[in-house]
């Protein structure tokens, strides 16, 4: 009974700490931007191809972090795959005639959308769309290609065919 | 031949009854559970012998744990170039599966044990039996709020070892090795998600009811001798380890 | 108060008890010994209901203990207190907190009235002075007396005394049978008592009831058994090294083992 307050600032610390870790977790080591992540506009852009892009994915400029996706979905009335994104207010100057291609973080890493700026005077806004857009390049159609080249040579230019995934 | 397999079957029936006696005993304590919430303080005390007592022990191994797993990754993936991704691959690691089950292992030997050993004491020398004669049962009294306390201090105890032991990969790689800090936290941002610290916590709730149960069950049922208890604080620790494997095994099946 | 009848038990395969009957008189101290082994603790605890004998009845209070639930079993045993054999105190707590443990888990008294009925306890055994001390820092005669104080708090009409004297020295023992004797007359309460130290026995009983193989050997008065002629109450009484209960565990001829050759 003599320490009963001191078991209880003991288990006060502990549980404090504990949630401090979850914290810590949640808002560091993941994307998740809790409470202030309703910020900033969304775009979509429509992509033949998008490997292996994910939900949560970073949207790059010029190497610079600027967004994340945030939703995927693939529209059966053009067989492409629609991938959203929200972008920071911040940049809020991307040119609207700026490009968006899918690239890998090195040879292994995760792969993101690259936005390479264009020159129109006019800039995306909320709901608009990237029209130009680059397919992520699939390693297996890569190797394909290369390979048709190599064999075609001699007789022209190699038109790779999409093969099998 | 024939003796061995005999032998074989005999020792899976008994671990079998000794697994089903123990489900009985968690539904006992399930059952009584309503009870404790009347009596908070105790379970209180509890947390603090399981999760305040065991802090040091589980900060200081997350943070050792954390720094040598930066060395070991660094040294692997700068073979490759890929030292940027030193944060996200620690971090899912961590999360996912060292955290969780460093931690039940730890909390096996650390409050575990010393649950066993302390009912196991309190039934040696008939504190449980005195209950049991002044009309206080003694599984609500003494056992209910011991395995309660548990239950709540092991997700706690496995985020506060995450979050040290990211401290760690951070302290070597960042601090020491020079990984560039923005590319670490980003890489690791962009890999783990919500449901991999959701893993991580059931991981680490589910071992803390596996790990709780056994050392409050083997203590509650130790043999009334100095060597009963000895016994059930070993059984304690040897079985909530290999329960822990197991059911991680189990789980990240699950999850994956 | 309580009444056994024709009580049989035995745990694999080997018999404690067949056949037992004993009654014990509202107000009074008895006392049940024998040799060690003869089920003497194991009939306790089928009092107090911690057992089930496998035929036969233990009627406490006009209740059958075998047979009630478990509720009814807890209420039974609110009117009872037991003294375990080391005192079995709670080593979380100090002994103040030890005597006032029943009254806190069972009543909602205020804060003061269950100081003040956990000093008058305390002030019975002699031990008010060590309220605050941890059981740790209690001798074993000490330890004993702050357990019988927690027996009484309850105000209790049965007090079960389990080898209340083993392991202490002379003048503890001197106080805790003073103990059993004025808490007895005083609160009218009925005392049971499980021993083998007979001297001390002998001093504080009404009546004795000797344990033997598994059935009563001798009952009555401290008089009537030290005027016993059978032979086990003899031996047991004045503490004979050979006699019914023999001095050597069975074993094979001793010269013809001494002489066989090893194997």
């Amino acid at each position: 009974m003599r320490q009963t307050r001191a078991i209880e600032v003991g288990t006060g610390l502990f549980v404090v700490l504990g949630l401090a870790a979850l914290f810590f977790m949640v808002t560091e080591i993941t994307a998740e931007r809790v409470g202030v992540q309703r910020h900033g506009y969304l775009l979509s852009a429509r992509f033949d191809q998008i490997g292996g892009l994910k939900v949560g994915a970073p949207v790059s400029i010029a190497g610079v972090n600027i967004g994340r996706v945030t939703d995927i979905s693939f529209d059966d009335s053009d067989y492409r795959a629609v991938v959203q994104m929200r972008i920071d207010e911040q940049y809020s100057r991307i040119p609207d005639d700026s490009d968006a291609g899918i690239f890998t973080q090195g040879l292994l890493g995760n792969q993101y959308i690259g936005i390479a700026a264009g020159l129109s005077d006019t800039f995306f806004v909320d709901q608009d769309r990237i029209e130009l857009t680059h397919s992520a390049l699939v390693l297996e159609k890569l190797i394909g290609k290369f390979m048709l080249s190599m064999a075609g040579r001699g007789n022209g230019s190699g038109e790779a065919e999409e093969g099998a995934e | 031949m024939n003796g061995m397999i005999g032998d074989i079957v005999g020792s899976a029936r008994d671990s079998l009854a000794t697994f089903g006696r123990m489900m009985m005993f968690l539904g006992r304590l399930l059952a009584a559970t309503p009870a404790a919430v009347l009596r908070p303080r105790l379970v209180v005390h509890q947390i603090y012998n399981a999760g305040a007592l065991s802090l040091l022990i589980i900060m200081t191994c997350g943070l050792f744990v954390g720094m040598v797993l930066a060395l070991l990754g660094y040294d692997l993936l700068s073979r490759v170039a890929s030292e940027d991704i030193l944060g996200a691959g620690a971090a899912l690691a961590l999360t996912k599966q060292l955290g969780p089950v460093l931690t039940a292992l730890l909390f096996a030997g650390r409050a575990g044990s010393a649950l066993a050993s302390e009912l196991g004491l309190m039934r040696a020398t008939d504190q449980l039996a005195a209950m049991e004669m002044m009309a206080v049962d003694p599984l609500r009294r003494v056992a209910l709020p011991r395995f309660l306390g548990g239950v709540l201090a092991m997700p706690l105890l496995t985020a506060i070892f995450i979050a040290i032991a990211i401290f760690g990969v951070q302290l070597v790689g960042v601090q020491q090795v020079k990984i560039d800090p923005g590319s670490f936290w980003s890489q690791m941002r962009s890999a783990v998600e919500l449901a991999d610290i959701y893993e991580g916590l059931i991981k680490g709730t589910v071992f803390g009811i596996a790990c709780s149960l056994i050392a409050v069950y083997e203590g509650y049922n130790a043999a009334p001798t100095a060597e009963g208890i000895g016994r059930a604080t070993t059984r304690t620790v040897v079985v909530s380890s290999v329960a822990t494997l197991i059911l991680n095994f189990i789980l990240t099946a699950f999850m994956l | 108060m309580v009444v056994v009848r024709g009580l049989h038990f035995s745990i694999n395969g080997r018999v404690i008890f067949s056949g037992i009957d004993l009654n014990v008189r509202r107000g009074s101290v008895t006392a049940i010994m024998g040799p060690s082994g003869t089920g003497k603790t194991t009939l306790l605890r089928m009092m107090t209901g911690q057992q089930r004998p496998d035929s036969g009845n233990v009627e406490v209070d006009g209740q059958d203990v075998g047979a009630l639930g478990r509720t009814q079993l807890l209420d039974l045993r609110r009117r009872m207190g037991m003294l375990f054999q080391n005192g079995a105190l709670l080593t979380d707590f100090d002994v103040f907190e030890n005597v006032a443990f029943p009254l806190r888990e069972h009543t909602r008294l205020p804060e003061r009235l269950i100081r003040h009925i956990v000093l008058t306890k305390l002030q019975t055994v002699g031990l008010r002075g060590a309220a605050q001390l941890m059981p740790a820092e209690l001798s074993g005669g000490m330890a004993r007396r702050v357990a019988l104080a927690r027996a009484m708090v309850m105000d209790p009409r049965l007090l079960v005394y389990d080898e209340p004297f083993a392991g202490l020295d002379p003048i503890s023992m001197g106080v805790v049978l003073r103990l059993i004797r004025q808490t007895n007359d005083a609160l009218g309460i009925t005392s049971i008592i499980v021993s083998h130290d007979v001297q001390e026995i002998c001093s504080v009983a009404d009546t004795i009831y000797l344990l033997s193989d598994g059935s009563i050997a001798a009952a009555g008065t401290p008089q009537d058994l030290n005027g016993s002629d059978a032979q086990i109450v003899r031996q047991f009484m004045q503490g004979l090294p050979d006699g019914p209960v023999p001095f050597h565990y069975p074993a094979p001829d001793y010269h013809g083992q001494l002489l066989e050759r090893a194997p």
